[in-house]
């Protein structure tokens, strides 16, 4: 049920994102929602595709450094406050974020953020004790 | 054994026989190259006071830069019509320097690889693949022909083409894998990216036999790790007559020198002077037996030492150490010796990091810069920036500790560090541009 991130490696210069891009494109991959995190020297994108484990197979034959992660996609009211709590309920329970980005398109009127955890499985249990609603892969990335 | 009687003779009647060859072949160039003859008359030396292996000593030396002025047959001892083969280096700077060989030198190279190849546990049993270039450098048919002489069947299939050299090992059954240590690699790397159904357990290879450029100790483990194979390191420079100068035996520690056919010295590069033996310097060597292009005292720039250990193989053969860098290659980074063998070891070091590495050498205003590129592959790639920073950061301080000088490190994406399957380029020195 959890999501599954395409991350790639990227040198920070000019056309390296794009080559990735193509990549993806040539093969009809589909990209739902990316976020780039940078250094002076190279950037992670991190992306949410309709299937991450060709997106994956493509990326490799094409000698491009990449991996696949388990993500967290939760669904928040789109309401002031609403991510204070959730980082709260986090907090509280020692769950330690790397990184989060948002979803671009609102779910039924909830916004939806990606949250990248050391351990997946024991944020997802707090956050379901605590009544947040987590959206599932199918529910992002739709049938295959 | 190939040779016993020669790998097994007591020091002192090596030493014996070694005196007898010098007074022939400082004769030979002296009485047959014009170059030796007006520098030895101009240094006051004349072959008929070399009475002893001391007297070596007071020879002038012969450097890269000679062989270039003499280009291209300048300084052959004998007359074409008797010259059968020339090989050819290009340095990596400046023009080429050309070597020549009569049959006898032919038969003497082939004789040195034969015995190189037995010491590493070869046999007419084995299938041999030689993927070192054929042509000019002396890489491939130098091991062409002492696998034959040697008597195992030889597959000529030269350098390059990754996925023919892959089935060929499958098809003919390859044991024996002759290459540059870096091409080894890049085979493994193809393997791993691109033929994820290979399986090197499937093939016969057993033994690797890397040359042709300074590999490490480190790069050695990760080969043999991922090749499962045995590696051992073959010596030689085309000056002198190519590969089979020296090489391992079993123990993987240190290269016997084949001493009837070159004579060794180890000298202090700023002074010239001779050094005892264990002290680390330039190795020089003397040709004993050739005939084309004897090389009397010629300067390699390679820096090693020379050592006595009563070999567990049995060898009596004197060893050196697996060459440490050249001294040409050597940079000098704020006042600090670099050599770019080190910049290696540290990066194998590190688990996961590949060899493929390049060093930038540049000026900012008056200090040195130093940058390393390092490649990242999936086995040191993470989705976090935190993790990726570390990594800089644990290669930054190794070379700190190790090196003593504070590096840029750059992660780059792969295949961004040019490639060669020869000899790669690992430094950039725009210092000089
Ligand atoms: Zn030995």
């Amino acid at each position: 049920m959890n999501v599954t991130q395409l991350s790639a490696f990227v040198a920070n210069k000019p056309g390296h994102l794009q080559r990735v891009l193509k990549v993806l494109a040539d093969e009809s991959i589909n990209i739902i929602t990316l976020t780039i995190a940078e250094t002076s020297d190279f950037g992670i994108l991190r992306m949410i595709v309709n299937d991450p484990d060709k997106g994956h197979k493509v990326l490799r034959e094409n000698n491009i450094t990449c991996s696949i992660t388990d993500v967290l996609a939760l669904e928040i009211d789109d309401t002031p406050g609403s991510l204070y709590n959730a980082l709260d309920v986090f907090a509280h329970m020692n769950l330690n974020i790397e990184y989060m980005y948002a979803f671009t398109e609102k779910r039924e009127g909830k916004a939806v953020m990606i949250f990248r955890f050391e351990d997946v499985e024991a944020a997802k249990n707090a956050l379901v004790g605590k009544g947040y609603n987590i959206v599932r892969k199918i529910d992002i990335i739709g049938e295959k | 054994m190939y040779s016993k009687d020669i790998e097994t003779m007591p020091e002192k009647k090596m030493k014996e026989l070694q005196l007898e060859r010098l007074k022939w072949s400082v004769k030979h160039a002296y009485n047959n190259v014009p170059f030796y003859k007006k520098k030895y008359d101009e240094a006051g030396f004349h072959p008929e006071q070399l009475k002893s292996l001391d007297d070596m000593r007071r020879i002038p030396f012969l450097k890269k830069q000679d062989m270039r002025d003499n280009y291209p047959y300048g300084l052959f001892a004998v007359p074409l019509n008797k010259v059968v083969r020339v090989h050819a280096s290009s340095g990596t700077t400046g023009n080429a320097t050309v070597v020549g060989y009569t049959k006898n030198d032919v038969e003497v190279f082939a004789e040195v690889v034969a015995r190189s190849l037995s010491a590493y546990g070869v046999t007419e049993n084995d299938v041999v693949q030689v993927a070192y270039g054929y042509g000019l450098f002396t890489g491939g048919l130098g091991l062409h022909y002492g696998s034959e002489k040697l008597g195992a069947l030889t597959v000529p299939i030269s350098g390059g083409n990754t996925p023919r050299q892959l089935m060929l090992f499958k098809d003919f059954g390859t044991t024996v894998f002759c290459a540059t240590p870096s091409y080894a690699l890049n085979i493994a790397d193809y393997i791993e990216k691109n033929m994820s159904d290979y399986k090197i357990e499937d093939t016969k290879l057993r033994i690797g036999v890397f040359g042709a450029e300074p590999w490490t100790e480190a790069m050695r483990t990760e080969i043999e790790k991922r090749l499962k194979i045995d590696a051992y390191d073959i010596y030689g420079l085309s000056e002198v007559i190519g590969p089979g100068v020296s090489c391992e035996c079993s123990e993987k520690s240190g290269l016997h020198v084949f001493e009837d056919h070159f004579y060794v010295e180890i000298i202090n590069p700023e002074t010239g002077e001779v050094l005892p033996e264990g002290e680390k310097g330039e190795i020089v060597y003397t040709s004993l037996t050739k005939e084309a292009f004897p090389g009397i005292r010629y300067r390699s720039r390679d820096i090693t030492r020379l050592y006595h250990d009563s070999c567990k193989c049995g060898r009596t053969l004197v060893k050196m150490d697996k060459v440490s860098g050249r001294s040409d290659d050597m940079l000098i980074i704020r006042g600090v010796n670099v050599f770019p063998s080190q910049v290696e070891s540290v990066l194998m070091e590190i688990e996961g990091t590949e060899p493929h590495y390049q060093i930038i050498v540049d000026r900012k205003g008056s200090l040195d810069d130093i940058e390393v590129m390092v490649e990242v592959n999936e086995r040191i790639f993470s989705d976090e920036i935190k993790v990726m920073n570390e990594l800089s950061k644990k290669i930054n301080d190794k070379f700190r500790s190790v090196l003593g000088i504070n590096a840029k490190v750059t992660l780059s994406e792969p295949g961004s560090i040019p490639r060669s399957e020869g000899k790669a380029v690992r430094v950039v020195d725009k210092r000089k541009q």
